[in-house]
């Protein structure tokens, strides 16, 4: 099997190799059926990869621990469902998975422009075959994930306890389709520069890949931080850390790109900067991938210890210096058609907005790679921490909001005070309102906070009265009762309303954001059974502990063997609230030095965290209970002299007794922290809109429809 | 005002914004990040009130926790100097003696004590195979 991997990995850089020559002397030579033999040969590497997919994910289903990213990050204890998701917790294997969905996405964006822009099409065939050509060599050449060793181990090290969590499943795959959905814009981008056919067309055959992209990735950002809200035990769902500041970069400029192709559309103005934000979400992208890959960053999340450095400079120096050239060359052709009008425009806000996401986006960009400019500059390693990006990402998001709420209702061209009378008094009302409220009921002491609360409110007024005039509008015409008005007008215009829906989504996000980091009360110390602490308004009490052995599963089945935890009581006011139960699992290790009892228990012990999360407030608990007292160390020391591999896990059930007869003290983390609820809600709501947008609109299908049948009808006329 | 001329102005007042706020950020960014050092770097160069980012390897048997403090050693990679932290906050799950960890850390007194939920562990065996020389490829 092992084999057939390895031969789909050489057939697929000979398939990249002949697909980057034909198209590209297709479209030099004008010679379609070269570059249509370029374009299929896209679909033949997405098949062979496929091939190369399942037989890597059949070897982990299967336990084949003759392969080496088997048996490195998968195991029999490990359960089915995360022996799936292990294929790309390897570096070999989330470089299949890149590779794949690259194939996969660059086939689709490839077969819906089969018709057009031939030239274009031929050139971003190219560079899309070029990424898929280097990701398949870095395979071949330096992480081959079909290497395998004879004889097969018995028995693999096991997927990271860490990352045994459900959204593991979907977090990667939507990561990586983003930052993969980000390289076709871009290959279409240069491909328009090279073919010097600058025209509207390719914006508008990329869009919907562009904002698949952002979709993608916005998806894959969310569901990262909701794993480190739940899964990791420190209760934040964003630290700043490099890896996810490099999914977030490419994000802010595809968000930008999005907005700014609707005045290029509109206006044809921006030309230059369009194409330079595609070209820049792409460079970002693989600077991503790049990052996690390199470990020149300290990052939590990097694939650590791995020489995939210099390839990858060599490409992205690369993309940069070929993208300069082409702007730089291309320029005339990027001529603006219009002006802008006037500061209080559409046009202006738009690009106002554009300048905001780019300043966030510089500003994390310098953060993220400053222990790197710094040890250029100065010699001296240094990073800086999450108060300074804080300092400038906290005034910019507010304005960032406060302009999604401007933006869709100000005019194109030049507002007039009449326009701004008609769109602004409710919205504005709204925001003095919410002050008012916040002010009475004395929250003073977060300026920012409130501020973003009242940026919010003054987004879902001006939101709220476009949906509100829309539907009367439709209401009055065609006389449909109010529900249907409004699901009527969301489908006659799709993408606008599906944006506006993504605008609330984002507010009701920030606003999570801001409440949860400012009025959070978060508490650590030890406590013994029947102590209880206060958090925030509520009262903690330690019930009583917890042990459960599971030599296969425990209760969160993922494959601990011995979980450690304690029954919490919440209260508030004396009410019961909630009774929470956090433990700690605690995994076997592959380390025989630690003994048959101390390798059941030896490997690396994770969280699991416990809340009680509600829409108004979330109350976070986290345990990590004292296994190394004197008497439990004393059992494991015994157990290891006496007990052969087969019966070691006696120990452990003597090991959970003793801890449950005399608990010893136990380290508590609680955090009660408002509105968290607020940013999940805020993601699934942008996601709706994101998806609303991007569903092909059935008047455009029809007209597409009929469009061809009235060809067919005009060649039969022809031809009789 | 002509229409070039007020494009103009704009432009460079946007421009000269721009330049400004960089260089604020670019400032800042200087003055406020803290150098990463390790264990025999920051017994050479710490100076009281600053903090720094502590780089090295928690030395066996030196963690035990007083109460809501937790204690350890750090040393350099290759052993030698080692610094005494006191930290609060969350401690990652994959922390162990032996494993290099990065922390941000400041000089009160003669003491190194951890700033709040800083202490960051780099697991080594996570996410990555073993070396190369360990296995054979066929």
């Amino acid at each position: 099997m092992a084999g057939l991997g390895s031969v789909c990995l050489v057939l697929a850089l000979v398939v990249c190799a002949y697909g980057i020559g034909a198209s590209l002397y297709g479209v030099r030579t004008s010679r379609v059926e070269f570059s249509e033999s370029g374009r299929r040969s896209v679909y033949a590497l997405a098949m062979i990869l496929t091939v190369a997919f399942v037989v890597l994910e059949v070897a982990f289903l299967r336990n084949d621990f003759a392969f080496n990213t088997v048996a490195d990050t998968s195991s029999r204890t490990t359960p089915a469902f995360y022996r799936a998701a292990a294929v790309w917790s390897s570096q070999e294997g989330s470089l299949l998975l890149w590779a794949w969905l690259l194939s996969l996405w660059a086939s689709l964006a490839l077969f819906l422009t089969r018709r057009r822009m031939r030239d274009v099409a031929a050139y971003a065939t190219a560079i899309l075959l070029g990424f898929g050509g280097f990701f398949v060599s870095l395979m071949v050449f330096y992480a081959n994930p079909f290497n395998t060793t004879s004889p097969a181990p018995p028995e693999g090290a096991g997927l990271d306890p860490l990352l045994r969590f459900p959204t593991m499943m979907i977090h990667p795959p939507m990561l990586y389709s983003g930052y993969t959905l980000c390289t076709i814009p871009l290959a279409f981008g240069m491909g328009a520069l090279l073919a010097r056919r600058v025209d509207a067309e390719w914006i508008k055959s990329i869009r919907r890949f562009a904002f698949a992209a952002w979709l993608f990735l916005g998806a894959g950002i969310l569901l990262g931080a909701r794993w480190s809200y739940s899964e990791l035990g420190w209760g934040g769902y964003w630290g700043w850390d490099a890896v996810e500041n490099a999914s977030l970069m490419p994000w802010l400029t595809g968000t930008a790109f999005l907005h700014s192709l609707m005045i290029q559309e509109k206006r044809g103005m921006l030309k230059v900067w369009n194409v330079s934000l595609v070209l820049a979400t792409g460079t970002l992208a693989i600077m991503g991938t790049f990052l996690v890959r390199s470990g020149i960053l300290n990052s939590i999340h990097a694939f650590g210890g791995q020489t995939l450095g210099i390839p990858f400079v060599i490409l992205i120096a690369v993309l940069i210096a070929g993208s300069i050239y082409l702007v730089v060359s291309r320029r005339e052709m990027l001529r603006s058609e219009h002006r802008l009008d006037s500061l209080l425009s559409r046009e202006s806000i738009f690009l106002a907005n554009n300048l905001v996401l780019v300043g966030l986006c510089f500003v994390i960009f310098w953060g993220t790679y400053f222990p790197l400019i710094s040890k250029a500059l100065t010699g001296q390693e240094a990073s800086v921490g999450p108060p300074w990006f804080d300092r400038y990402t906290v005034p910019l998001a507010l304005i960032l909001v406060l302009l999604s709420g401007i933006g869709p209702v100000i005019a194109w061209r030049r507002a007039t005070l009449a326009n701004a009378r008609r769109n602004f008094v409710v919205p504005v009302l709204l925001a003095l309102l919410t002050l008012v409220v916040l002010l009475g009921a004395g929250v003073q002491q977060k300026p920012w906070a409130i501020a973003m609360f009242c940026c919010g409110a003054f987004v879902f007024g001006s939101i709220g009265q476009e949906f509100f005039r829309g539907a009367r509008a439709r209401r009055a015409m065609a006389g449909e009762a109010a529900p249907l008005a409004l699901v009527a007008l969301v489908r006659r215009n799709r993408r606008r309303y599906g944006g506006y829906i993504v605008h609330i989504g984002i507010a009701v996000l920030f606003i999570g954001v801001a409440a949860s980091s400012s009025f959070q009360h978060a508490t650590e110390l030890g406590l013994s059974p029947g102590q209880s602490a206060r958090v925030g308004s509520y009262s903690v009490s330690y019930v009583r502990p917890t042990a459960t052995i599971t030599p296969k599963y425990d209760a969160a089945h993922t494959g601990s063997t011995l979980s450690l935890g304690a029954v919490l009581d919440v209260t508030k006011h004396g009410h019961h609230v909630a009774t929470l139960n956090p433990s700690e699992g605690y995994y076997a290790s592959q380390e025989p030095s630690q003994g048959t009892v101390g390798s059941l228990i030896g490997g690396q012990p994770v969280s699991h965290v416990s809340m009680d999360a509600g829409v108004t407030r979330d109350v976070w608990t986290a345990i990590e209970p004292d296994i190394e007292t004197p008497a439990l160390k004393r059992i494991v020391t015994i157990g290891n002299r006496t007990l052969p591999p087969e019966d070691a896990i006696v120990a452990i059930g003597y090991l959970a007794r003793a801890y449950l007869q005399h608990p010893p003290v136990a380290q508590f983390h609680f955090i009660d922290s408002p509105l968290v609820m607020w940013i999940w809600l805020g993601g699934l709501i942008v996601f709706t809109g994101g998806l609303v947008a991007i569903w092909p609109a059935p008047s455009a299908v029809r007209r597409r429809v009929t469009m061809r049948s009235r060809a067919r009808a005009a060649h039969g006329l022809a031809r009789a | 005002m002509n229409p070039a001329r007020k494009r103009t102005v704009r432009l460079v007042v946007a421009l000269s914004t721009a330049v400004v706020l960089a260089s604020a950020l670019i400032y800042t960014s200087f003055s406020a990040a803290s150098p990463a050092l390790t264990p025999s770097q920051l017994v050479r160069q710490a100076q009281p009130g600053r903090s720094y980012q502590l780089t090295g390897t928690v030395v066996q048997g030196s963690v035990h926790r007083e109460g809501a403090v937790l204690h350890f050693g750090v040393e350099d990679r290759v052993g030698g100097t080692a610094i005494p932290v006191d930290y609060t906050g969350t401690v990652p799950d994959p922390f162990r003696e032996g494993r290099e960890v990065i922390v941000t850390v400041a000089k009160q007194g003669g003491q190194f004590v951890g700033e709040r939920d800083s202490l960051i562990t780099k697991c080594p065996s996570k996410y990555t195979t073993a070396p190369p020389s360990e296995k054979q490829n066929d």
